[in-house]
């Protein structure tokens, strides 16, 4: 498990929830448990650690998780994921500054993907950011990342003024994906199936308030949903019913389907696509860097790592993520090279046998000068050579 | 196809099964449920000889590629060819359906030194 660093202290006093329970476990259960812990271990997960949390890999089999997602619907619990409330006067600068999207403009009840960089232009995380109106926002980052983050605002916070509050223990988290969601919940909710992508609505249910947004991180349609824990598995039983019958839209799925999925998607992945090291700009994510941001509006200021992002915009980056189709049936793993007419051009990011298209699929950075779609690569998969052709991304879209 | 309690059982999760001098080995249970769905099965050639404590082959799931080897040298005799078709057997029937190869031993006593069957599920417990 991740410890929290020495030194480390939560920015607010009511944020130190998850640290006073980290460092008071004992050894028999070092792992954080999310509100949803009773319901896996009553449907006999596979669990494993993942980022200090005890969370499910699988029910029954990743694959078939993976198709019923695909093929009608799948319930995530995704409480492992930080969740960061800012409030106060200077929130949105304060966000803006750290965020390589411009949170300055957005809607109410709008969420926007972004990254959180370093100085150099590398990445600390990709978050969604959420506003609810009135200087409140919400962050949602990835659980591995989330004392890092916590930690880093506290260093570059200076006089901004704002309050932080990590709700990540207080709170469950649902992704509810695939195409007959919105037909399951449109009898409980139907303002919910009005809402466009990225878009959230807060709603009373079961005399609690809990957020729905219109995102997710399969490439199919859904929600995901923040609730208070002490309601959490109440209402996970009120959204989505009985499970285990047989005529149940939805069923649960685990982490090891959510990141074949995502791959499907060609969407990227903290400490695969996405790391301190890589430039967001190299991993097609330029949608969510705003390169000139602050420059016509000294309200909103710049963020940090935009003038590194800049010099790499302009110099054009020198690697770039693509997508690769490998020939036979073996996967390709992180870490491996590809190689072209005996030449190391990259290295593979993530990999898989894709369920939907029956082929093995990777992503993985090339060099710039190798990224064009119908290139024929090779990659080395330790005692035998697999040819590969580049691709575009995502190699799934949902129909 | 034998039952597991007349296998004998490695530290790296194979079970074999000896009758006269022919070795069947396939993977555990508990293997399969660690490796996730098995997705790919490489073994090597009908006819390979295999030295005592040598891989015969790879397994590839959905999360990770994993060596399988055999305590007991001598010739492969076959691969299962079952389980290239459908990888999915070693996790749905990896005492049954989903054995990998036989191996033609002259040394069987290797097996000596393996965990029975009551050994290894105490010491790897599926749940």
């Amino acid at each position: 498990m991740n410890e929290p660093s020495e030194g480390f202290s939560p920015i607010a006093v009511s944020g130190a929830t998850l640290v006073k329970i980290m460092s008071t476990t004992t050894e028999t259960s070092m792992m954080l448990r999310t509100p949803f812990h009773e319901f896996h271990v009553n449907q006999r997960a596979k669990m494993v650690e993942f980022a200090g949390w005890e969370m499910p890999m699988l029910y029954h089999s990743i694959i078939d998780e993976h198709r019923q997602v695909r093929a009608a619907g799948g319930v995530f619990d995704v409480s492992h994921m930080g969740r960061l409330r800012f409030t106060g006067r200077d929130a949105c600068r304060f966000l803006d500054h750290v965020c390589t999207r411009q949170i300055f403009g957005m809607a109410d009840d709008q969420a926007r993907y972004s990254l959180v960089c370093n100085e150099q232009g590398g990445c600390h995380d990709d978050v969604l950011v959420y506003f609810f109106g009135d200087d409140e926002y919400m962050m949602v980052c990835n659980a591995a990342n989330r004392l890092k983050l916590l930690d880093h605002f506290q260093r570059v916070r200076g006089d901004f003024e704002f309050e932080l509050h990590d709700e990540t223990a207080e709170t469950g988290m649902l992704a509810i994906q695939g195409p007959k969601v919105m037909e399951l919940i449109k009898p409980l909710a139907p303002e919910v199936t009005e809402l466009k992508r990225y878009r959230f609505l807060r709603k009373d249910v079961l005399g609690a308030t809990v957020l729905v947004s219109r995102t997710g991180y399969t490439g199919e349609d859904g929600v995901e949903i923040i609730m208070p824990a002490a309601l959490a598995a109440a209402a996970l039983g009120f959204l989505v019913g009985d499970m285990d019958a047989d005529n149940s839209p939805v069923k649960p799925a685990g982490l090891g389907a959510r990141d074949t999925l995502r791959l499907e998607a060609g969407m990227p992945l903290y400490g695969h696509e996405i790391t301190e090291d890589f430039d967001p700009l190299a991993a097609g994510l330029k949608f969510a860097v705003k390169l000139d941001k602050g420059d016509d509006n000294p309200d909103v200021g710049h963020f940090i790592g935009q003038d590194a992002l800049r010099r790499i915009a302009q110099d054009g980056p020198t690697r770039r993520l693509v997508g690769l189709f490998l020939d036979g049936k073996r996967t390709a793993r992180q870490e491996m090279k590809v190689m072209r007419d005996g030449a190391e051009i990259g290295f593979v990011t993530s990999g898989c046998a894709s369920p939907t298209l029956g082929k093995s699929i990777a992503m993985a950075f090339v060099g710039a000068d190798h990224a064009e779609p119908g290139t024929t690569v090779q990659v080395d998969l330790g005692r035998t050579m697999a040819h590969a052709e580049v691709v575009k991304l995502p190699f799934y879209k949902a129909g | 196809m034998p039952s597991p309690r007349e296998c004998r059982f490695t530290e790296t999760h194979e079970w074999l099964h000896i009758d006269e001098d022919v070795v069947t080995l396939g993977l555990t249970q508990y293997a399969a449920n660690e490796l996730t769905d098995v997705t790919y099965v490489e073994m090597k050639s009908p006819g390979s000889t295999i030295l005592p404590g040598e891989s015969v082959g790879e397994v590839e799931s959905v999360k990770t590629t994993s060596d399988v080897y055999s305590p007991v040298g001598g010739q492969l005799l076959e691969v299962n060819p079952d389980v290239a078709a459908d990888p999915s057997l070693l996790n749905s029937d990896p005492f049954g359906r989903g054995w990998l190869v036989r191996i033609r031993t002259t040394d069987p006593s290797p097996l000596d030194a393996l965990m029975d069957q009551t050994m290894y599920d105490t010491k790897y417990p599926t749940g």
